[in-house]
């Protein structure tokens, strides 16, 4: 589904922040990233939503060469994702239900075909009671599963989640965990960078650590 | 115990919790306040009004001119000089009679000695005796059928029967009102597409700026998989707004200082100056087709400022790349 080849990339004329990733993401697999800070997970996981371009390398989403991709062509293959943000990106001036309904209006939808699994997904991930409420006065928590919410909404078949447990107590954490778990089992393959070893403790999964630009992965 | 919660705090919250976000409508994606709305309304507005003042001082101007025109070309004069020996009454009559018998001719009248006294007393003064004055006569050809009607033939018969006798068909003048006229309605044309481009540019600096105010709703919407067209229709979709209350409030404006100017000119009828002007441009009043191209400036402003902000915003995201 997802394909590095010796991908290399630099700011600037800067040195590589990542330098020679070569690896695959399956459909319907479960992995996390973890590294210190600084290491280049997040940039990692732009180059992943298509946010950024390789220095060098190839890099191939659902079966297309990224270098050759027409801007016209990102938004289908972006929709394909779902990207779960560490800054969440909720917008302030939209409610949590019109934050998380966003890629249900992107699509131009009928808002009455998409209210009700809306409604659900507020409900489950708890936010059920906070839907009319704008995201200033949303706890760091409540924004974190608003923005969960968001990049669930549609059923993505890959799903990115920078730090998506940062903001939230342990027991909101396993909870989530169990919803990205439950995604996966129904057939999106999920990617999650974290610093958290309690929470990777928790599941046996594939494990891509990223240190100095250079990637390790335990299978 | 149950804690008073002090009223600036509960409008506050208030303002920061929708009812019902459901049932009343969606959020506009692109927020209204993050836009310098209010300028760029009153800068459209601004714009409107002089595009459409313009518009309708042209269209009094060009009204008058081809009420000069017709007026003109609706008539032509004989004008019979008078020659040592020759009666100038009797040429007067067989000049009336000539005309008279041209296809397309209504009437033909001699201008009196009196009707003659009256329009050169102006300058001479009442009471003259023009007998003792090398005056010379005029007779008024009134013309109905201008296409049977040839002046050439006319001026030959004329210049060929009667003696002193020469036709002035206006041409010179009709030309030169023409040439006038024509002036000023390019000259208004011009100045409306100066006003036009000063506000596609204030559109494209506004939309710009609206679209740096708004970098990280485009980048949600982006990673939410929004195509460029959708982020520009978000766009355009509020400059079209500003855009019709511009325009209306610029239009209704540019109508309102007609009015008013219409109503300060019949006001002042009677004095030399006001008299002088309706004789020149008529009854200082709007022509409909008037009222009908305002409208359509309003429409037209609106339009132009909503495609402009679409094809500002998606220039601009192209650039992205």
């Amino acid at each position: 589904m997802i394909r590095f080849e010796n991908v290399g990339l630099r700011y600037g004329t800067g040195r590589e922040v990542l330098s020679d990733l070569t690896f695959s993401i399956a459909p319907h697999s479960f992995q996390f990233l973890t590294g210190p800070s600084g290491a280049g997970k997040t940039t990692l996981i732009r180059l992943l939503f298509l946010n950024l371009k390789p220095t060098r390398g190839l890099i191939s989403i659902f079966g297309k060469d990224t270098a050759l991709l027409r801007r016209a062509d990102m938004p289908a293959l972006r929709r394909r994702i779902g990207v779960v943000f560490q800054d969440f990106r909720l917008l302030d001036h939209l409610t949590t239900y019109e934050n998380v309904a966003l890629p249900y209006r992107v699509l131009g939808k009928d808002e009455a075909s998409y209210r009700a699994d809306v409604a659900d997904l507020l409900d489950w991930v708890g936010l059920g009671d906070r839907k009319h409420v704008y995201p200033p006065v949303l706890s760091g928590g409540e924004k974190q599963r608003a923005a969960i919410a968001r990049a669930l909404i549609t059923k993505p078949e890959f799903l990115l989640a920078d730090e998506p447990t940062g903001n939230v107590d342990p027991p909101l954490a396993r909870r989530l965990l169990r919803l990205f778990l439950e995604l996966n089992r129904l057939g999106t393959a999920v990617l999650i960078a974290t610093h958290d070893i309690g929470l990777m403790d928790q599941l046996d999964v594939r494990r891509m650590v990223i240190e100095g630009g250079h990637l390790e992965i335990y299978e | 115990m149950k804690m008073a919660v002090p009223k600036r705090t509960r409008i506050a919250i208030k303002a920061k919790v929708r009812p019902n976000s459901e049932a009343d409508g969606a959020s506009p994606i692109v927020p209204p306040q993050a836009i310098a709305g209010r300028t760029l309304v009153l800068v459209i507005a601004i714009m409107t009004f002089l595009a459409g003042f313009t518009i309708a001082v042209v269209s009094v101007i060009d009204r008058a001119a081809n009420a000069w025109a017709s007026d003109i070309g609706r008539e032509v004069t004989i004008e019979v000089r008078p020659l040592d020996g020759v009666a100038i009454s009797g040429e007067v009559e067989k000049a009336v009679a000539l005309a008279q018998e041209f296809p397309g001719v209504g009437s033909a009248h001699g201008l009196s000695d009196a009707e003659t006294q009256r329009l050169l007393e102006p300058w001479l003064g009442p009471g003259t005796d023009l007998s003792a004055l090398p005056v010379p006569r005029l007779v008024v050809v009134s013309i109905d059928d201008a296409t049977a009607f040839d002046a050439k033939a006319l001026a030959d018969a004329v210049s060929r029967q009667i003696r002193g006798g020469s036709v002035d068909d206006h041409a010179l003048w009709i030309d030169r009102l023409s040439a006038m006229a024509s002036s000023m309605v390019f000259a208004g044309i011009g100045l409306m597409m100066l006003m036009l481009v000063a506000l596609v540019l204030s559109v494209v600096f506004a939309t710009r700026a609206a679209m740096a105010g708004n970098r990280d709703v485009i980048e949600v919407l982006h990673f939410c998989g929004a195509e460029d067209r959708f982020i520009a229709g978000q766009f355009q979709r509020r400059f079209l707004l500003f855009g019709v209350e511009g325009g209306a409030i610029g239009g209704a404006l540019a109508l309102l200082a007609m009015a008013i100017t219409a109503w300060v000119i019949g006001g002042s009828t009677g004095r030399p100056g006001a008299d002088q002007l309706e004789a020149l441009f008529g009854r200082f009043e709007l022509p409909g087709t008037a009222y009908g191209l305002v409208l359509a400036l309003v429409v037209a402003v609106a339009l132009l400022t909503a495609l402009t902000s679409r094809l500002a915003v998606q220039r601009s995201l192209s650039a992205l790349d």
